[in-house]
């Protein structure tokens, strides 16, 4: 059993949990993961590190509320404990050493997007990012993020902040000014990530993204989440999850994600 | 009063029609008058060629006349004595090939049915015993790390306790007993079963700390520094193979894996499980292994209704055990054998069909099976909603990659030596499918017992 220590209400879908996890806060770094079951016989449902701290042996994650695990989820309360908890899961971000940064963060993306960019900035890169969500309260993280980064571009679909649209608009008009950046770190939905790989492949900029596809196991058992990189069938679970945007197979990828959307919204959903 | 009989005593089974339609046990088990019975089959062979069959030479003879003398303690006693997981082993190991396949008794008609006797003897123990606390003494003699929670992990485990070693098992996965718990279904080897044994090794006063993956949340080099001395590796061959054909990404697409964890471990099967599974009218499983059995039975019963096992060589060369051939006939599973699928069809990302081409058996190849060659021209398709690939696994890569100085074939196996089971890694050891690749569950007792003894020379002797 896994104790939460601290649990914050971010917005009105996403929450965030500090857990103690001795074993996976001693060795994680950022990218990695974690995958808990919530109660016994629960379903195994994999989240981000967002933090972690060595000396209290806690970790966070930061989830978005969806579906019938992530619910359970934020039943829990300080106090409470989560009956699984395993890892750090999944490689580190590959974080080469870049002079310039963009972060590009979209819904929940923008928890796991920020220790990456954070440890970029400690290993001497500049970083800017661009943060995207439905509206002003949706967008997580403003505050941190706006203490690491030299230049934090909003894109909102309502346009309550930053730009109106999605997160390529500022994306679009950075480059088109003659912006240049040596990496791209893209974190979020798949058709997010797909549309900025599109366009940094035009401008040739080496861009990383997370893949988060449905894992049962996450240690290279089940191959479940099997996405194509480079024409080769990697798992995301041990392979990744961040890999080279610009060979992914982003349609395959969509396809793939799909699969239990039926079932796990309407049906499970209603059951509760 | 010998029994002559030259076929074994029927052992009870549930009807095909009904169990293809549930989850619960197949074979019923003897009761004690028809394992007496059967036990009076034995001819006390003085050679014990049955023993030589068994790889950790459970002392057959013996246990059968406890049986027959109607001292059931005494028989299980016995058998613990080399095996301490016989409830499984019993229903498990491919008794034909092992110690029933040496049987003086099959030269003229059926072998004793050693597997059916061992499994009465454990669950007639089972019946009565009541599992006590670890009673953990201090330990005397070190302390030794074992790396996952199945058959080998489990062995190793249990004979260090024995011999008064304090023993840690880390298990990545939330339950223990690897394979034994998400691999094999319920119907064949009922979960309870598994636990209960699982608990009577702890009761030896082996920890075990789940939710750990070695190599990531903790290395083998750091649990050296953490002051065990020796480390067993008893990490499986947990990586499923792929075919590497077109479509095999398309969804309904699973490894058997994937599909029997889900089923197995997440209990997908009942009915409000968070963990869901979609089978669908037509099922087509790939492999011809106890692992494709397992799969084709457990989607028969998820209510697919036609169930295709497509194996590219014969009936011959089919590798699961005869038993679950026979059982997998008997509710209905369709055999395409000599049959290679080479493409898989989709529309809108979801599987709709299967192309397979005929094969025919040429020349032995390496393993002195013959090989199949595909048919020109043979082509032809299955209509498919859910393809399970049973085709075997290979050793996860993560051990090797996160412990320098560990040695392993190029296909990912470890190597060790032969006797002691003894890695290129000083006091680091390995057994069971981690070295041996996808094999069988006593092989891989017998591989962790082999190293608990090697371990506890090397200890001593330091
Ligand atoms: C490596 C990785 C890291 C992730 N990190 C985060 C994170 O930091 N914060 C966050 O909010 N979400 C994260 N996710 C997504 C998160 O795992 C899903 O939102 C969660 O599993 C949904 O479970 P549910 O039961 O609440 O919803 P459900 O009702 O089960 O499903 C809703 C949707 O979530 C997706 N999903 C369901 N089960 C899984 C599964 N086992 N694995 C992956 N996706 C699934 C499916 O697309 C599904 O349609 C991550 C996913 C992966 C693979
Ligand atoms: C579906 C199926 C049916 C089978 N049927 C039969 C049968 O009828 N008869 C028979 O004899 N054999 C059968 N087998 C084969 C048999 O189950 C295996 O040979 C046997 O389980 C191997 O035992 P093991 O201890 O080496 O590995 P496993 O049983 O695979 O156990 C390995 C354990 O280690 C854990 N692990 C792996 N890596 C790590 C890590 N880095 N850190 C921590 N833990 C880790 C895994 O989660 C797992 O729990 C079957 C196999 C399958 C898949
Ligand atoms: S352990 Fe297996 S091989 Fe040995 S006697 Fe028992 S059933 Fe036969
Ligand atoms: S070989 Fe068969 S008959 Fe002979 S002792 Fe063994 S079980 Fe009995
Ligand atoms: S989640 Fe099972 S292999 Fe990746």
């Amino acid at each position: 059993m896994y104790k939460i220590v601290r649990k914050e209400v971010l917005n009105e879908t996403v929450e965030l949990m500090e857990v103690i996890a001795p074993f996976v806060a001693r060795k994680c770094e950022p990218g990695q993961f974690i995958m808990l079951c919530v109660e016994p016989d629960g379903e195994r449902i994999p989240l981000t590190i967002a933090d972690f701290d060595r000396e209290r042996e806690t970790v966070t994650i930061i989830y978005q509320v969806v579906g019938y695990s992530t619910r359970k989820l934020s039943e829990k309360n300080v106090g409470d404990s989560i009956e699984e908890f395993v890892g750090p899961l999944g490689k580190a971000a590959p974080l080469p050493s870049a002079k310039k940064v963009l972060g590009i963060g979209g819904g929940v993306g923008i928890a796991p997007l920020y220790p990456q960019l954070r440890k970029l900035k400690e290993n001497g890169a500049d970083v800017d990012c661009i943060l995207g969500g439905q509206n002003k309260d949706y967008i997580i993280m403003k505050d941190q993020m706006e203490a690491i980064c030299a230049n934090v571009h909003y894109a909102s679909d309502d346009g309550s902040i930053g730009s109106k649209g999605f997160v390529t608009t500022p994306l679009e008009k950075l480059l088109d000014e003659g912006e240049s950046y040596d990496l791209v770190i893209a974190i979020g939905p798949l058709p997010m990530m797909k549309a900025i790989c599109h366009i940094t492949k035009k401008h040739n900029i080496k861009t990383n993204v997370s893949l988060n596809p449905i894992m049962i196991d996450g240690t290279g058992m089940c191959g479940g989440c099997r996405v194509t990189v480079g024409n080769e069938t990697k798992f995301a679970c041990v392979d990744g999850p961040d890999f080279d945007g610009h060979l992914v197979d982003f349609d395959e990828a969509m396809l793939r994600q799909g699969m239990y959307k039926e079932e796990e919204h309407k049906c499970r959903l209603e059951r509760k | 009063m010998r029994n002559n009989s030259l076929t074994k005593t029927p052992i009870p089974v549930q009807d095909p029609k009904v169990r293809n339609q549930n989850f619960d046990e197949v074979a019923l088990g003897y009761t004690r008058d028809q394992a007496i019975e059967e036990a009076k089959r034995c001819l006390h062979c003085k050679h014990k060629p049955c023993v030589k069959g068994c790889p950790v030479n459970v002392p057959i003879p013996e246990f059968i006349q406890a049986i027959i003398d109607e001292d059931f303690e005494q028989a299980y006693e016995i058998i613990t004595a080399e095996n301490s997981l016989p409830a499984i082993c019993g229903r498990v190991c491919p008794q034909e090939n092992q110690c029933e396949g040496k049987c003086v008794r099959a030269i003229k008609g059926e072998s004793v049915g050693i597997g059916r006797l061992e499994r009465f003897v454990a669950d007639e123990h089972m019946k009565n015993v009541k599992i006590e606390n670890a009673k953990k003494e201090a330990s005397k003699k070190g302390k030794v790390a074992v790396v996952g929670s199945g058959p080998a992990g489990l062995s190793c485990a249990s004979e260090l306790a024995k011999m008064g070693y304090e023993v840690t098992i880390f298990e990545v996965l939330h339950k223990t007993g690897g394979v034994l718990t998400y691999g094999i279904p319920e119907f064949r080897l009922p979960k309870d079963l598994v636990q209960k044994e699982i608990d009577l090794v702890k009761s030896l006063g082996v920890e075990i700390k789940t939710n750990v993956l070695v190599g990531q949340s903790i290395t083998i080099d750091e649990l050296m520094e953490e002051g065990y001395e020796a480390v067993f590796v008893g990490s499986g061959a947990g990586l499923p193979r792929f075919m590497n054909i077109e479509g095999e990404n398309l969804n309904g697409v699973y490894s058997a894996n994937e599909f029997l964890t889900r089923v197995n471990l997440m209990k997908a099967y009942e009915k409000d499980s968070p963990t869901p599974v979609k089978v669908g009218k037509n099922t087509v499983v790939v492999g011809g292994g106890n692992v494709a059995m397992d799969a084709a039975r457990t989607a028969k019963r998820l209510g697919s209704e036609n169930v295709y096992i497509v194996y590219r060589r014969g009936e011959e060369e089919l590798p699961a055990r005869a038993e679950e051939i026979e059982h997998a006939k008997e509710e209905g599973i369709i055999f395409k054998l000599l049959n290679n699928p080479t493409k898989i069809h989709g529309k809108d990302g979801m599987v709709t069909s299967v192309e397979c081409i005929e094969m025919e058996l040429g020349q032995p190849d390496e393993s002195g099976r013959r090989r199949p060659i595909a048919k020109e021209g043979s082509e032809f398709e299955i209509t498919a909603d859910s393809i399970i690939i049973a085709i075997g696994q290979n050793p996860n890569p993560l051990i090797r990659q996160t412990t320098p100085g560990l040695d392993t074939h190029s296909w990912g196996g470890i190597i060790v030596e032969e006797e002691t089971m003894e890695t290129s890694k000083d006091d680091v050891y390995a057994g069971g499918d981690a070295v041996t690749g996808a094999a069988t569950v006593i092989l891989a007792m017998g591989a962790g017992k082999k190293a608990a003894k090697a371990i506890d020379n090397k200890l001593q002797n330091k």
